[in-house]
């Protein structure tokens, strides 16, 4: 008998997912007033997409962070207990709405710059958490993934830190799938599919919402492989200099700090380490020359 | 101590000498042991893995083979305890009662402590390590390698570390490059030049795993020496040798050799994994490098893997320099085009080298034809947490927790694992000494080592902006 079980576990392990819903609660984007979507039709359509996958599965779990302007907290866990099945839709509501006011509550300087970016690295990063304790809970746990339903313009002070995390998915071969509702293209979470294998996907009609996440993001990870989903487009992987912001084909480096700069200066403006003369290549094409003849 | 008593073992097999030994382990607390040694008494074979490590003499060679026919009459059941020595698990507690040890604190404790060294040595305000390096790593192949101390043996247990040591560098490293050299029958001989690809390092590693003849240190650095010198002076010169042999055959005087490492500033560590030995520890001692001495197959792992993250930067060691490099595009999906590494004509994918044209499979790599360090942003910015790392969390110290009054957050900030005890008592966590949230030990460990931000910092706008300024 017990045998049968462990049989049975290990056969429906590999479909078993594991959602980390990150949703864009920034007040800054959902106010914009050109948006096709409002907030409360967004989470209709998010609300149906995440019962539909707690469906798919009885083992499925899903976990929603929500990434605000001045905060990111968990709003919702279907594996803990307290939720009834029944009242899930209710009790995730609550928990965002009160999510929603502390995040204005600490809010404190009045950004009048266009829309300001939502604290991305910091809901990757407690996702990533959260990941890494499914992992240790045992052998068989359910196949985690990210989906990123996000709406904000890109913040460059986050840059590091959402490399940072990207890597770290990319180590856990944790698939980061991004679904852009904003009208631009991010090429943060562009970065982030293409490097950890997840999709990329920015819907045309976002009326339709639902339909594209059950399509593209409602599959495990298992079934992923049999589905002809989209293709990842070219993500542009050019540096800019951070001297003039420009993006470049060919550029200097500096040695120490992979500071990148667009031209020869004397001293590296990040590290403060004074430079030597302007790197020739004369030693690697001579290592080149030295090394045909060999192979 | 254990020395003579794994001799004394060896010679005489009588029943007296085993209640001996039962006497001896019950002081070391080694229950599990003493049950299976009574049950056996007649061919208990005890403890042969440290024995061997320590008599390195060719006396032993002889009980070697003695062994081998003892090891033989034991049971498979019996062997996985003698082997895996799983009373070196037990710990006494207070009452007197055997419990297993609880690794997770050990472990714990073990990460801060070097993670507190980490960060002392980098208390400059500035951080600046040697994220440009070209490594040698020189495997010793002589007979000494052959040794079956590590299981299967010194040279499999080598080339495992050494394929997750490639893989975790590169990892960490990369705009580094590595190379491979091997040392046999008394000549040194490279593997594999410096490159950036670790799949052909491994395979060349792989397909050449035999070993005989004696072992000569001079010979392989002085191979090293030739090529390191042409490599560019903003690069770390650096050199890891896995010695297994306990001399070192040498055609000429070694010590002028390593004056000569000295000179052009490389850096030789040496991992030993029989014992420590003068010539290495001189070396490594002139030449600013480490050596340490392996006690087991885990120990070496991390010895090794000690080696991954990029060290301090030393001024007198690198020059800083500017480096000319080239970020290429990815090139138009269903051209057919020759590429300049492998030679063959590929359709699609592949990045075209923004100077000369010429076509390349993956990055990074330096241009085939003209020489250019070619790379990618996410090349780069996988290297920046070395310069932009995470303050350690401090303890929250037992009294705080101890406070009824103080109110705790109940869940870790990271992973929402609960932090109380079955008792409803806080247990052990930690804090970020910037944005005070609490952690569980498990997420601070993965915060520092893997993930490099701290989710409690990121998801608070206004101390961004605090450590912005």
């Amino acid at each position: 008998m017990l045998l049968f079980l462990v049989i049975f576990d290990s056969v429906i392990a590999d479909d078993v997912s594991l959602l980390m819903v990150l949703v864009d609660t920034n007040p800054f984007f959902w106010s914009t007033t050109n948006n096709a979507l409002s907030f409360s039709k967004f989470l209709s359509h998010v609300l149906a997409f995440l019962n539909s996958t707690l469906l798919l599965n009885q083992l499925n779990q899903v976990v929603v962070i929500a990434t605000g302007f001045n905060s990111c907290d968990y709003v919702y866990d279907s594996s803990s207990n307290s939720v009834a099945p029944n009242q899930r839709t209710e009790r995730l509501l609550q928990k965002l709405e009160e999510f929603v006011i502390k995040d204005e509550q600490l809010s404190k300087e009045e950004s009048a710059d266009g829309i300001g970016s939502s604290l991305l690295s910091g809901s990757l990063s407690m996702a990533l958490c959260y990941i890494q304790r499914v992992f240790r809970s045992g052998p068989l746990h359910p196949q985690p993934r990210i989906l990123c339903l996000h709406g904000s313009p890109d913040g460059p002070q986050q840059y590091v830190a959402i490399m940072n995390a990207i890597f770290s998915a990319q180590r856990s071969m944790v698939p980061i799938d991004s679904c852009v509702i904003g009208a631009q293209h991010s090429a943060f979470l562009q970065q982030a599919s293409y490097i950890t294998g997840g999709v990329y996907l920015k819907p045309q009609q976002l009326d339709g919402l639902f339909q594209y996440l059950a399509t593209v993001f409602a599959t495990d990870l298992h079934s992923r492989n049999f589905l002809q989903l989209p293709k990842p487009v070219g993500v542009d992987f050019r540096a800019s200099c951070f001297c003039h912001k420009n993006t470049i084909d060919m550029g200097y480096i500096c040695s120490v700090c992979l500071s990148i700069f667009c031209k020869h200066h004397k001293k590296c403006s990040t590290c403060g380490s004074v430079f030597g003369q302007a790197q020739t290549n004369a030693p690697s094409t001579s290592k080149q020359k030295r090394k045909s003849p060999d192979t | 101590m254990r020395n003579s008593h794994t001799r004394v073992h060896r010679r005489a097999h009588q029943t007296y000498k085993h209640q001996f030994d039962v006497c001896y382990l019950l002081t070391k607390n080694c229950c599990i042991l003493i049950v299976e040694s009574m049950n056996n008494i007649e061919h208990r074979e005890f403890n042969n893995g440290e024995g061997r490590q320590f008599n390195k003499e060719a006396e032993e060679e002889e009980e070697e083979d003695e062994d081998e026919g003892n090891g033989r009459g034991l049971d498979a059941w019996e062997r996985a305890y003698a082997d895996e020595r799983s009373w070196e698990s037990l710990q006494e507690d207070e009452s007197g009662l055997l419990r297993p040890i609880d690794n997770k604190t050990l472990y714990h404790a073990q990460y801060r402590r070097r993670l507190r060294s980490l960060s002392s040595t980098a208390s400059a305000p500035r951080i600046q390590k040697g994220l440009i390096r070209y490594l040698y790593i020189v495997i010793d192949l002589s007979k000494a390698a052959a040794e079956m101390d590590f299981r299967p043996s010194r040279m499999a247990v080598i080339a495992k570390q050494t394929e997750a040591f490639i893989r975790e560098f590169f990892d960490q490293n990369p705009l580094s490059q590595i190379g491979l050299v091997i040392i046999r029958d008394g000549i040194a001989q490279c593997l594999t030049d410096l490159g950036g690809s670790p799949e052909s390092h491994i395979k060349a590693l792989m397909g050449k795993l035999e070993c005989s003849g004696d072992s000569s240190l001079q010979n392989a650095l002085d191979l090293v020496h030739d090529y390191l010198n042409q490599n560019p002076s903003y690069g770390h010169r650096e050199v890891l040798i896995l010695y297994s042999a306990l001399s070192t055959c040498d055609p000429g005087d070694i010590m002028e050799t390593i004056q000569k490492c000295k000179k052009s500033k490389i850096r030789c560590s040496v991992i030993g994994v029989s014992a420590e030995m003068f010539i290495c520890k001189h070396l490594c001692q002139e030449t600013g490098g480490s050596y340490s001495v392996a006690l087991d197959e885990p120990h070496l792992k991390e010895l090794v893997m000690e080696h991954a993250p990029p060290p301090p930067a030393i001024a007198e060691f690198a020059i800083a320099n500017l480096i000319k490099m080239g970020f290429p595009q990815r090139a138009a999906e269903g051209v057919i085009s020759i590429c300049s590494c492998h030679k063959e004509a590929k359709v699609g994918g592949g990045y075209t080298c923004p100077r000369c044209k010429a076509r390349v499979c993956e990055l990074p790599t330096e241009c085939r034809i003209c020489g250019l360090t070619l790379v990618s942003s996410p090349h780069l910015a996988r290297s920046y947490h070395h310069l932009f790392p995470i303050t350690p969390f401090d303890d929250v110290s037992p009294s705080i927790l101890n406070n009824p009054h103080q109110r705790l957050p109940k869940n870790c900030f990271g992973c929402q694992e609960s932090l109380l005890n079955p008792g409803n008592k806080p247990s052990i966590r930690v804090a970020c000494p910037k944005c005070k949230q609490h952690f569980c030990l498990d997420c601070d460990i993965y915060i520092h080592e893997s993930l490099h931000n701290c989710p409690g910092c990121e998801s608070l706008r206004h101390s961004k902006s605090d450590s912005d300024t």
